[in-house]
């Protein structure tokens, strides 16, 4: 396979931009770039080029190369949201290879730029990552390397827990704040006003009663903000490495609330735009075998490649044959299919896509199952369509981690954190969750506590400095 | 490929790259440098370093794998290390459920089986892998378990200087045979007298440019010692006993032969009799039969007196045995043996193994309380993990008489139920 030169890539990527243009397709503007394998492992491990030096980056770099150099698995394709956005091609695909990944590509670029819940994301984020790798090594210079690392990984052991969506909670405030400006709101006159008047006119006017102040006074879903606000005894440069750690997490959280459709948008609109171009017999068979693997389905996971893209077809086929309850009770005229995906690929987040769009019958054809381990071994346990989809989308609650909030900032008065699991039906791994509650500490610097529910009922984990202990509630 | 494409640095706003209304796409075979911003080599150092670090902390448990005692040296082991993982909140995947993917009419009750190792999985979220597994080799290990050990108590002797046979190019000279020629060297020497000339650039060397690298003979002056190995193959050894005294003395030879040129290695068997074996005897599990240790004690003694004058070596003797002795008579021959071997030897290590801790009152060990001399190291070991800090024990290089109380044996591990 020899590799295929700049001019016939071009001319294919030209040739591909004009069929999904066609398609309606509307992608940012995009650099591709040939670029070796090392490099593109490296993108793939660090989530975007330049980012922060940490241990756990040259793990991941480390796996995904060894995998590589045994041959076991390949990165393709990497697209990065940015606009315009950044599509590295590995040096050494084939033509038919590198044909796949530029129209998968082009339906990633479209998805980041139409999706809702990208609509806040940061498009130059090459710029502040690699502004904010800079700003870590020099507070590397300042206050040691491993003073540094020490800390990081403090911060990324909790990096998960940030809030995507935080002006719900501004709304919330403000309507609070609002209730406490305007606690009794004059209500509408009544005929029975005087009798009511009685109860106050006996009383004297009760003073507004002040609530005992509580802190955070909403449940607190982003503990990285809350931590580099509140935490008691932190350095600026402290402060400053979560709010980085944080401002990164916020990049790449849409990417993982949209994981299963950006993947099922990028290979529905490759495959159809593969079978516009003119491969021959040759070509057409790599890129069977190509799109195959990329669709094998795991017997352990969802393959949100697959699973995304039926959906998306499934949709499309329900859109363009309505049923006739379907006409006669929402009105639906036939053929709406393709105006019916794009405005899905606006609208929807996984969540929503999964709850909406997985019928029992793609359930039923995809050969979806629920599993767990019974005695020493992997079992099929459930087969009902509509508890794997309840599943899937408990799964997905804050992109597959427990949902933690801080609960109280002064517990015990006495400035500890009290954090609270938010529990529904799936369990934490208490081991690993000791351990990172000494991380917690490592920034809180004073004790801290999880609730959680363990075996039906509630436990506080605790790691006061010295050692963790537990305790049933 | 050709390699037309630039290597300027231009980031998204550049100037450069303003202006990109109406551009759909651009192909390049390398827009920036993006080598500029590699870290993960780096990082992967790093890594590697942490790795080490967390096998390092883990050692006890791992140097006594039946895996890697049998391996070779440069063949890489998989340790597995827990520590390593960046700890989260995360959900317990091994009491919870979980999506899978049929290939067609799974049924309820159908086996859904472990991970398969190309899956290419993160692990830690998929079932049956808890932990990181790093890749080392034996070496590797080696080299970490010997970094703080030596040979305890060893003294410069009246011995011969020992002449390895190696060569070193240390020195640097005008002149010298053409195929070692420094290179580097001569340009430099050039550079430097052009630039003198008033032309700073390499060009026309001259014979007063070269430069030789010329060698010396390693001569390493090293004091010798002796390692008697005295392992018990007698019947009463069990399976666990053998294990650990060849583990034990895996590592020894490893160690000796690791960190010194000049040390001789004896090794005796013994269960009724003691001989003198090879090493590859000595390795082999048991022989079985009755057991008197005083026969080992004295062989050693005999070849002590034969071939290793004390005047002119450090002796070294160890003993592993399950403490089962033939007799009191015997134990207190051996007690003797021991005292007349700990005056012409550096230290004297007895190693005695007892699996789970129990073991009947009358074994070697309590004989030995009687021994008063702080060079004498007994160790009792009763679990797999113990075989670390034994070594450590023994191959410490300063023995002070405070560190090792002269007759209380050194507990390590298991209950403290029979010695007093």
């Amino acid at each position: 396979m020899t590799s295929p030169d700049l001019a016939s890539i071009e001319k294919a990527i030209d040739q591909i931009f004009q069929i999904a243009e066609r398609f309606g397709l509307d992608p940012f503007p995009i650099y591709f770039e040939i670029v070796p394998p090392s490099i593109m492992y490296e993108f793939g491990a660090y989530g975007l080029p330049g980012r922060f030096s940490h241990w756990t980056h040259g793990r991941a770099y480390q796996q995904t190369k060894t995998l590589y150099d045994y041959g076991l698995s390949k990165i393709y394709e990497l697209v990065i949201n940015t606009d315009p956005c950044y599509a590295f091609l590995m040096e050494g695909n084939s033509m038919t290879q590198n044909k796949l990944v530029i129209a998968h590509v082009i339906g990633h670029s479209d998805f980041f730029k139409h999706n809702a819940y990208f609509r806040r994301t940061n498009r130059k984020m090459l710029d502040s990552v690699s502004l904010n790798a800079e700003r870590i090594r020099h507070y590397e210079f300042q206050h040691g390397r491993l003073e540094v690392e020490q800390f990081l990984d403090a911060v990324l052991s909790i990096q998960e827990h940030v809030d995507p969506q935080p002006e719900m909670r501004e709304k919330a405030r403000a309507l609070a704040e609002q209730e406490r400006r305007e606690p009794h709101r004059p209500s509408l006159p009544t005929p029975y006003d005087d009798l009511l008047d009685l109860d106050r006119r006996i009383e004297t006017p009760p003073e507004p009663a002040v609530p005992p102040r509580r802190f955070p006074e909403e449940p607190d879903k982003d503990l990285l903000q809350f931590i580099a606000e509140h935490a008691p005894d932190l350095a600026d440069w402290q402060r400053d490495i979560i709010q980085i750690v944080r401002s990164e997490m916020l990049y790449f959280v849409p990417q993982m609330q949209t994981k299963i459709m950006n993947e099922g948008w990028a290979a529905y609109w490759h495959v159809r735009i593969m079978r516009e171009l003119d491969l021959s017999d040759a070509e057409y068979l790599e890129f069977s075998h190509l799109h195959a693997n990329v669709l094998a389905p795991s017997r352990h996971s969802l393959n949100p490649y697959l699973v995304g893209m039926r959906i998306f077809e499934d949709i499309e086929r329900r859109w363009d044959n309505p049923t006739e309850e379907e006409r006669r009770e929402l009105g639906r005229t036939p053929g709406q299919g393709r105006a019916k995906i794009f405005e899905v690929r606006e609208m929807e987040n996984d969540v929503s896509f999964i709850r909406n769009y997985l019928t029992p019958a793609v359930i039923d054809d995809l050969d979806l199952y629920i599993y767990k381990l019974e005695g020493d071994e992997w079992k099929i346990v459930e087969k009902d369509g509509q508890k794997i989809r309840d599943m899937i989308v408990a799964g997905m609650t804050n992109f597959g981690f427990p949902y933690i909030v801080v609960e109280d900032g002064d517990y015990r008065r006495n400035r500890e954190l009290y954090l609270k699991h938010l529990y529904e039906d799936q369990e934490i791994d208490i081991d690993y969750a000791e351990k990172t509650l000494r991380y917690v500490y490592q920034l809180w610097r004073r004790p801290v506590h999880l609730e959680t529910v363990l075996n039906g009922k509630g436990v506080v984990l605790t790691f006061d400095g010295e050692k963790n202990t537990k305790r049933v509630l | 490929m050709s390699s037309s494409g630039t290597l300027a640095h231009c980031w998204p706003d550049d100037a450069r790259c303003e202006g990109v209304d109406g551009m759909r796409w651009t192909l390049d075979l390398s827009r920036q440098d993006w080598s500029l911003h590699r870290k993960g080599p780096i990082d992967q150092a790093r890594h590697n370093e942490k790795v080490k670090e967390a096998i390092k902390s883990n050692l006890p448990g791992i140097i006594s794998e039946e895996a890697i005692i049998t391996a070779e040296g440069d063949r890489i082991v998989k340790v597995p290390i827990r520590s390593l993982d960046l700890p989260h909140f995360r959900y317990d995947f091994g009491r919870n459920k979980h999506i899978g993917q049929g290939e067609g009419g799974s049924q309820p009750g159908d086996k859904v089986g472990p991970a398969g190792a190309g899956e290419g999985k993160q692990a830690g979220n998929m079932p049956g892998i808890d932990y990181y597994e790093a890749e080392i080799t034996v070496d590797e290990i080696a080299a970490l378990i010997f970094e703080d050990l030596g040979l305890p108590n060893l003294q410069q002797k009246t011995a011969e200087t020992m002449e390895t046979d190696a060569y070193r190019f240390t020195e640097i000279a005008k002149k010298g045979i053409m195929s070692n020629l420094d290179k580097r060297r001569t340009v430099l020497e050039n550079i430097k007298r052009n630039a003198l000339a008033g032309r700073p650039r390499f060009g026309r060397i001259k014979e007063d440019d070269l430069r030789f690298k010329i060698w010396v003979p390693d001569v390493r002056r090293e004091t010798n010692a002796v390692v008697i190995a005295m392992r018990d193959v007698s019947g009463s050894m069990g399976e666990f006993e053998k294990y650990i005294s060849r583990s034990f003395y895996f590592w020894m030879v490893k160690f000796l032969r690791t960190k010194y040129n000049n040390v001789r290695i004896v090794f005796i068997t013994h269960h009724t009799e003691a001989k003198e074996v090879d090493e590859e005897t000595f390795f082999k599990l048991g022989e079985s039969g009755g057991t008197k240790v005083s026969s080992a004690y004295q062989l050693a003694l005999d070849i002590i007196k034969e071939r290793f004058d004390p005047n002119a070596w450090n002796i070294y003797p160890f003993h592993f045995s399950d403490g089962d002795n033939w007799g009191d008579v015997d134990n207190r021959r051996c007690v003797e043996l021991v005292n007349k071997l700990l005056e012409v030897s550096n230290v004297f290590g007895y190693g005695e193994i007892r699996e789970g801790g129990v073991r009947s009152s009358s074994t070697l060990m309590n004989a030995f309380q009687a021994i008063k001399n702080e060079r004498f190291i007994p160790v009792i070991i009763t679990d797999k993990k113990d075989v670390h800090p034994a070594l450590r024990k023994f191959f410490s290089p300063q023995i002070t008489p405070e560190a090792v109380p002269a007759t209380a044996a050194l507990r390590i591990g298991g209950r403290r139920d029979d010695v007093a």
